[in-house]
């Protein structure tokens, strides 16, 4: 049986200082220092800070069972912004960019709601920087994954899979899903970034990411990216679990896109591990070549080569996908990503790819790429632009502006899934359902004994030598259900390590 | 295949009903049109000074 697919979302954001030369670093970790120093000062309970442990972080491991050489846990980056929140999130300096990810949710509707509150956390970040920057200096923070000349940054995905799962087989059967779910899952570019496409032939794609991909299966995350990543770093326990980290969605703003992308991404998944997809033969012929095929195809309409000779759309893969997991909902159940979530997830998945079938302007409502595409064309045609044109870039990027009052997403009034208070909770406060309760809540009552943090331990510093580490090696144990009247009990650090036996 | 076609056809069939129901959709792609312009209206208030330039400057390096 397939098992609970806990899953994440991490976010890395554009970043731009209007008004003064920068460097993207320091711009990145002075946002996050804002945030976190105003978080402390709020708390006026001195230093707040709680750094990331890098320890157990080995990203050059590799699924297929070799490591990369020279690969090592990054402690070049530690002198970096590194933050873990209240919510159960990590928010630090990756690479050249802010990054928010989500804490570890156990369904696909709890993730949408903490990727929500990262898009908050930022924007209050901007807002604490305000306070900080000289005059005339100006932080702004786009949620996309693409600056328009060829440098993409990421939105990935987690999800947690059985270790039992043929790694083989599991690239082999996500891949078709990868490609065909482009057509709900993009979040909409105009123009393409690739040598020689001219708006004429691509004047708007589906997708921000699907140009930068090159490989089919691989280690890489900033070049030769693969559609099928690699990297085997389960942050929990290895002899049980896998984690497959996805890079080549899109960021979304649009919930319902959130929804589909995570959810359909986990069902699909658990039909793989429950080995449901076999006879199901959807393997393309060129995979990578169909991504891009499928991003500039706004017809929605254009066979894809497979590798058996039969040709079919990315319609017509997601509607075989769906067929599967009907059957699959009623002879195994939904249980792997929640039974309530999932009947939403399979009528929602129909409805979509029915309206997408039939008029896919109809979904300006729900999907970014649809809703970004609508509002783009609408202003061409009023201005009388051409695809080419400055103005139609600047909105393209406009709509991924995460301060309030300046996002055209915003502006589009899309559908969702949560009110705003549910959200600005979800900023404070982590998932009841995973071990981030545990993190979260600890941090909430006793953040200045926390000396560090990391997805599958937190380490205690309780004044006398040495440090305690509890480890969290099990992604659904530390819920609410477990911990909550432990948390309770106890007033202090001490008594919550004597009642878990780690003194 | 066969199945999935079945499928499709029945949510056609249930599309279908569901229009049967709705304002004809001339009144629909009215209010639609008017929702889009507000929209617009709106973008041009707060759209960006200088679009070329405020594309031009966006460059994001290092990213995974």
């Amino acid at each position: 049986m397939a098992i609970r697919k806990v899953l994440g979302i991490e976010t890395e954001y554009g970043i731009i200082l209007r008004g003064a030369d920068s460097n993207p670093i320091t711009v990145s970790s002075l946002l996050i220092n804002a945030y976190v120093s105003a978080l402390a000062r709020q708390a006026s309970a001195g230093n707040n800070k709680v750094g990331w442990d890098f320890e157990d972080e080995s990203p050059g491991r590799d699924a297929r069972g070799f490591a990369r050489e020279g690969a090592m846990a990054p402690e070049i980056e530690t002198h970096l912004v590194n933050a873990v929140l209240t919510n159960g999130a990590r928010y630090y300096v990756d690479h050249a960019h802010p990054e928010y990810s989500t804490p570890e949710c156990s369904d696909a509707l709890e993730a949408v709601l903490w990727d929500k509150a990262g898009e908050r956390i930022l924007a209050r970040s901007i807002e604490a920087a305000g306070e900080v920057l000289p005059a005339g200096q100006e932080i702004v923070v786009y949620k996309n994954n693409s600056d328009r000349k060829g440098n993409s940054y990421g939105c990935h995905e987690n999800y947690l899979l059985d270790r039992a799962v043929p790694f083989a087989r599991l690239a082999s059967q996500i891949t078709p899903h990868f490609v065909s779910r482009q057509i709900y899952t993009g979040a909409g570019k105009v123009g393409s970034e690739a040598a020689g496409i001219g708006p004429d032939r691509v004047p708007f794609q589906l997708t921000q990411r699907a140009e930068f991909f090159e490989e089919e299966v691989g280690l890489e995350t900033t070049l030769k990216r693969p559609l099928v990543n690699t990297r085997d770093e389960p942050h929990s326990d290895s002899q049980r679990y896998r984690r497959l980290h996805v890079i080549v969605g899109d960021a979304n703003l649009a919930e319902i896109s959130t929804f589909l992308k995570v959810g359909v991404t986990a069902l699909v998944l658990s039909m793989i591990e429950d080995d449901e997809l076999a006879g199901l033969d959807l393997t393309l012929a060129a995979p990578v070549q169909a991504h891009r095929i499928v991003s500039y195809d706004l017809s929605l309409a254009t066979p894809l080569e497979m590798a058996d000779g039969r040709r079919m759309t990315a319609l017509e893969m997601q509607w075989e996908l769906l067929d599967r997991a009907k059957k699959y909902a009623e002879s195994r159940g939904l249980e792997s990503v929640g039974v309530e979530v999932g009947r939403d997830l399979l009528d929602r998945w129909e409805a979509v790819l029915h309206a997408l079938e039939t008029d896919y302007l109809s979904l300006a409502g729900q999907l970014d790429w649809v809703a970004k595409y609508q509002m783009v064309s609408g202003y061409r045609e009023r201005h009388h632009l051409g695809w080419g044109d400055h103005k139609l870039a600047a909105l393209d990027l406009q709509y991924h502006d995460v301060r309030p009052g300046r996002s055209l997403y915003e502006k589009c009034g899309l559908e969702r899934l949560f009110t705003e208070e549910a959200v600005v909770s979800a900023i404070t406060n982590p998932p009841t359902t995973t071990r981030a309760y545990f993190r979260g809540r600890c941090l909430q009552k006793w953040a200045g004994s926390i000396a560090a943090a990391n997805w599958d331990s937190l380490v205690f510093d309780l004044g006398t030598d040495p440090l305690r580490r509890v480890p969290m090696m099990e992604p659904l144990r530390g819920t609410a259900a477990h911990v909550d009247r432990l948390l309770q009990q106890c007033e202090t650090p001490a008594q919550l390590l004597e009642a878990l036996g780690s003194t | 295949m066969a199945e999935r076609e079945q499928k499709r056809k029945q949510s056609t069939t249930r599309s279908d009903e569901v229009v049967e129901t709705v304002p004809p959709t001339t009144k629909q792609g009215d209010k639609l049109k008017a929702e889009l312009d507000e929209l617009l209206d709106e973008i041009d208030e707060v759209l960006e000074d200088n679009a070329e330039e405020f594309v031009r400057s966006y460059v994001q390096k290092g990213g995974q």
